[in-house]
């Protein structure tokens, strides 16, 4: 076992989560409990019977339920060497015994592993009433339910997510979030993008998902707000398998999509320029962001943007 | 970094809540006042230095968990966009040196990802 440790700020950003869980399990929930002990008044030979019928290799030694000793098959060797297998327990044992209290942390007692060459700590109350043993296996097999439990946690968490989804298309119903955004409300610029991004993290959408999506109606609703003329609707449709972004209004529509569409080239007035918008990359940021773009516009009709975001395709990009 | 060595080092002013900014951790910074530019250019968790002061660099910082927008050239966001930020979680810094300035400090300071 290595040696401890003072962890400085700098390395506490790399801890692993095996060395978390020795600072966030307490011994209590690691240890084995209901040892199997000897009494004050057993004599070696009794301890031979019972250390060797159990396979054990020591055995904390109480008298009426407070721990008083520690025997170990190294002082069975001793007493077995000097033929005095007859002599009572108290003889052989080791009294100042390095104890262990039920509430501490599993770091505590790696502490001691690692400082001394004990094998086993015995874990006592407040009042040293005896109430369990621990073993550095005892630790490990703690560590990795623990990690175990982490594992499961999270599954179930992506199981729920995922689930949302699969109960949508059994439904052959999907979920879908609508805004109304007014022509020059720069006070609420990004709101709605904001609500959908949000509800999207919590339908258990990754963050890139969320992110793609948060940028490319964001775009859009910055546009319903500077270029139409009455404002405009922001419609998101949750399905099993993509996410359908609309954006549409009824004018003034746009003359020159292609145009439009051209990194850098912007309509934008002085006025909305100075708030940080009109860079002309709007369309382009969209077209970016999701799978599918397509605009439709007329200036009699106004102007549809539908953009599909496809969930199979980003999750296998990770 | 974390963002109190940054609020010291570079003199900024707080302009929303006092929080514990040494557990905000820094590593990258964006420069621009085009929004459009941010939303394609700017990390989650970075520094955004910009001289736009008006309520929407406060959305747009939202939208992609912006860690803290440093307002430059001493722009002053109204009330309200200062209440919307406390209400996000975006910390508002502002400072009378140019962006072109911050940016070089913060380079100096070992920011050099974008």
């Amino acid at each position: 076992m290595s040696s401890t440790t003072i962890l400085s700020d700098s390395s506490a950003s790399r801890i692993t989560r095996v060395e978390e869980l020795a600072y966030e399990l307490t011994i209590a929930e690691v240890m084995t409990r209901n040892p199997i002990t000897l009494d004050i008044n057993a004599s070696m030979r009794d301890a031979l019977d019972v250390i060797g019928k159990a396979k054990i290799s020591g055995a904390p030694v109480t008298r009426d339920g407070k721990l008083i000793g520690i025997l170990s098959v190294e002082d069975l060797i001793r007493s077995l060497r000097d033929g005095r297998i007859e002599r009572k327990v108290t003889l052989y044992m080791t009294q100042n015994v390095i104890t262990v209290h039920e509430y501490d942390q599993v770091v505590e007692a790696l502490k001691i592993f690692a400082s001394t060459k004990v094998g086993r700590l015995p874990v006592v109350d407040a009042h040293n009433n005896l109430i369990g043993i621990l073993t550095k296996g005892d630790i490990s097999n703690g560590v990795l339910k623990a990690l175990q439990n982490d594992i499961e946690a999270e599954e179930l968490i992506r199981y729920r997510a995922s689930h949302l989804f699969e109960d949508i298309v059994s439904d052959r119903t999907s979920l879908i979030l609508r805004y109304a955004i007014k022509k020059g409300d720069f006070l609420h610029g990004g709101a709605a993008s904001n609500r959908i991004k949000k509800a999207l993290l919590r339908l258990g959408a990754s963050n890139q998902i969320a992110r793609k999506c948060g940028i490319a109606v964001y775009e859009a609703e910055m546009n319903l707000i500077i270029h139409t003329t009455n404002g405009g609707f922001l419609r998101v449709e949750v399905e099993h398998n993509k996410i359908v972004m609309e954006a549409y209004d009824d004018g003034p529509g746009i003359p020159d999509i292609e145009k439009a569409m051209t990194p850098g080239f912007s309509t934008a007035t002085h006025e909305v320029r100075n708030k940080g918008f009109g860079a002309g990359m709007g369309l382009v940021n969209i077209n970016n962001c999701v799978d599918e773009m397509i605009i439709n516009s007329s200036p009699e009709k106004g102007t549809n943007l539908h953009m599909i975001i496809y969930l199979d395709k980003l999750s296998k990009q990770g | 970094m974390d963002l109190k060595t940054i609020i010291e080092n570079i003199d900024l002013i707080l302009l929303t809540e006092e929080r514990d900014f040494s557990c905000i951790p820094v590593h990258s910074a964006y420069m621009s006042d085009l929004l459009s530019c941010v939303m394609t250019g700017a990390k989650p968790h970075s520094v955004w230095i910009t001289l736009i002061a008006n309520i929407n660099i406060v959305a747009v910082a939202s939208l992609l968990d912006i860690s803290a927008i440093i307002i430059t050239e001493d722009a002053q966001p109204d009330q309200e966009t200062i209440d919307r930020a406390n209400m996000e979680e975006i910390v508002l810094l502002s400072t009378e040196a140019s962006s072109y300035t911050v940016a070089g400090k913060l380079w100096e300071m070992g920011i050099k990802e974008h």
